[in-house]
């Protein structure tokens, strides 16, 4: 292999997508998993890619990696179509749906990977970055699931990726195995390389990337630093029993976008609940039952879109598309 | 880079499947000594010419092997289901280096069952000479050809669930109408059989019986059946990464 690293992936731009398109059959009638994708991102950023489930979020992920086509639109890996990229051992992946094949030891499992690339890292750093070393000997078959994610992560990452991308990495997982999980991600990041990875949490965006793509029903709504997205989508409701108050009188209150009331209950969905609740209270003493609670993902971009997410396919049908 | 290494790898794993050896290799050498255990000493078994021992080990040969090359589609039928075909596509690794590795995996199992069988019959007395020995091997390993396709595409082609069912039933079906369990000399079957890679399979372990090598037709059957089979493993394959 006569390239180095800097002349293979000369480019700056990591990934670029241009107008990109992708249905696929669905058993009612066509999905149209992405509907027009225009981003570039940079060598060196860590991107989250958010949005809830059938944003269109793996079917990017397929096309940036080459396993899927776009119908229409273009996708660039620093500069080269997605299957020279992956011949170049330029990009890693961790898929969405994937188990570990069985009858090798994690060590094993990870040479027979390295083996495929022109200059993978050192078997031995893999499972340290990992956190397998541990693990090393044990069979595939035997590990825990963080273990399991995290071996996978050491599959995607041992040929030295210049990008990684990971797609809901932390699915199943509980709370100190994704803890473990981001620690191995950042350690990677940390080298210089660009990550993408797919998350419908918007804390795991928020923790772990610099910038977010929101995907909602295949389009970009929203692309920024994690702290803005984090602003705009990161709104909280308060519920509360409290009788004889006109939502228009609530509505008015700082910190407050809109009130909604169904007999004594209303419901206030907050840019700011700090400050609201604090007006509330000293306002209308009389309230009780209050509840406050952070909006789901799935809220925030009905509000962002401005509609239901009418074509929120099942997730059967995302694990389908994942084929 | 290379895939000495990843092949290397793909050999360790399964020959680490206890399943696979217990039914791959298990299976027919226990049903080569229920049968031919009771028959040692009949020296010219149903009118053949030739010894029990010798005509069982040349039927479970080609059995065995048959089994051990299709059995490669229920391997990839699993390795499908848990993802790990989609994360192979995302590395280096060419179609052909990953198809070339599945063949020889099924080589490897044949050889290993084949061996066994050979090693069971010498335990019950059956000796040729080293050039029989040979031929009958070589033969076979041609015609296992079609077999490491069919597997592969069915691989490809089926779930899990269904991959299972689909290869006992089609290495039982063939194995009955080719002439494995009993001789078919006649008839409707021997019309059918001699068109089917399996009858020429059996028939490669027959050379050692009535010495006589396969002749036009046979070759014939066999290159003409490995390259129907390896259009249908390339059509699976394409199918089945999107590849189309």
């Amino acid at each position: 292999m006569s390239f180095t690293a800097t002349s293979a992936t000369s480019d700056e731009r990591a990934i670029r997508l241009e107008g990109l398109v992708k249905s696929w059959k669905g058993p009612s009638g066509p999905v149209h998993a992405v509907r027009g994708i225009d981003v570039t991102i940079s060598r060196g950023e860590t991107v989250a890619l958010l949005g809830p489930n059938g944003a269109g979020k793996s079917t990017t992920i397929d096309m940036i990696l080459g396993l899927a086509r776009p119908d229409a639109g273009h996708v660039s890996v620093f500069g080269r179509a997605p299957s020279d990229a992956v011949k170049l051992g330029l990009v890693g992946g961790m898929l969405q749906t994937g188990a570990l094949i069985r009858g090798l030891s994690v060590h094993e499992l990870i040479a027979m990977v390295a083996s495929l690339y022109p200059d993978p890292l050192d078997i031995a750093e893999v499972l340290e970055l990992a956190g397998l070393t541990d693990a090393a000997e044990h069979r595939t078959e035997k590990l825990s699931g963080g273990q399991t994610q995290r071996a996978r992560f050491a599959v995607a990452v041992v040929s030295n990726p210049e990008l990684l991308i990971l797609d809901e990495p932390t699915v199943a997982m509980d709370v100190e195995g994704r803890r473990a999980f981001w620690v191995a991600m950042r350690g990677f990041a940390a080298r210089g390389k660009t990550v993408m990875f797919a998350t419908h949490y918007l804390e795991e965006a928020d923790t772990n990337a610099d910038r977010a793509v929101l995907l909602a029903h295949g389009r970009i709504v929203a692309d920024g630093p994690t702290t803005e997205i984090k602003g705009r989508v990161g709104t909280r409701t308060i519920r509360a029993t409290l009788p004889g108050v006109a939502s228009d009188e609530l509505a008015a209150i700082a910190g407050v976008n809109s009130a909604e009331r169904h007999g004594d209950a209303v419901t206030l969905v907050c840019a700011d609940s700090d400050q609201a609740i604090r007006e509330l209270l000293p306002r209308y003493p009389e309230a009780r039952d209050i509840e406050i609670t952070g909006a789901g993902l799935e809220d925030a971009f009905v509000r962002l879109t401005g509609e239901p997410d009418d074509e929120l396919p099942a997730t059967g049908t995302q694990a389908q598309s994942a084929r | 880079m290379t895939t000495a290494t990843y092949t290397r790898y793909e050999l360790l794993r399964t020959v680490r499947e206890r399943r696979l050896m217990f039914f791959g290799f298990g299976f027919p050498l226990v049903l080569y000594f229920i049968i031919a255990v009771p028959n040692r000493h009949m020296q010219d078994f149903a009118n053949s010419g030739v010894p029990a021992p010798l005509y069982y080990m040349v039927s479970l040969a080609s059995f065995g092997t048959m089994m051990s090359m299709v059995s490669l589609g229920g391997r990839i039928a699993g390795e499908r289901e848990a993802g790990w075909t989609r994360q192979l596509r995302i590395t280096p690794l060419s179609p052909r280096a990953y198809l070339r590795a599945k063949v020889m995996t099924g080589y490897t199992m044949a050889a290993l069952s084949l061996g066994l069988l050979y090693i069971a019959g010498a335990t019950l007395g059956v000796s040729l000479s080293a050039g029989e020995w040979i031929r009958t091997t070589l033969l076979i390993a041609v015609a296992l050809l079609p077999f490491a396709a069919l597997g592969i595409g069915l691989g490809h082609l089926l779930t899990v669930d269904s991959v299972g069912p689909a290869i006992g039933g089609t290495v039982s079906l063939l194995a009955l109408v080719s002439g494995t369990w009993f001789p078919i000399t006649s008839g409707f079957l021997h019309d059918l059989g001699q068109f089917l890679p399996s009858y020429w399979l059996v028939q490669a372990g027959r050379v050692s019986i009535d010495g006589q090598p396969w002749g036009a037709l046979g070759w014939a059957v066999v290159l003409g059946w490995t390259v129907v089979l390896v259009a249908f493993a390339g059509w699976a394959y394409m199918r089945d990464t999107g590849r189309v």
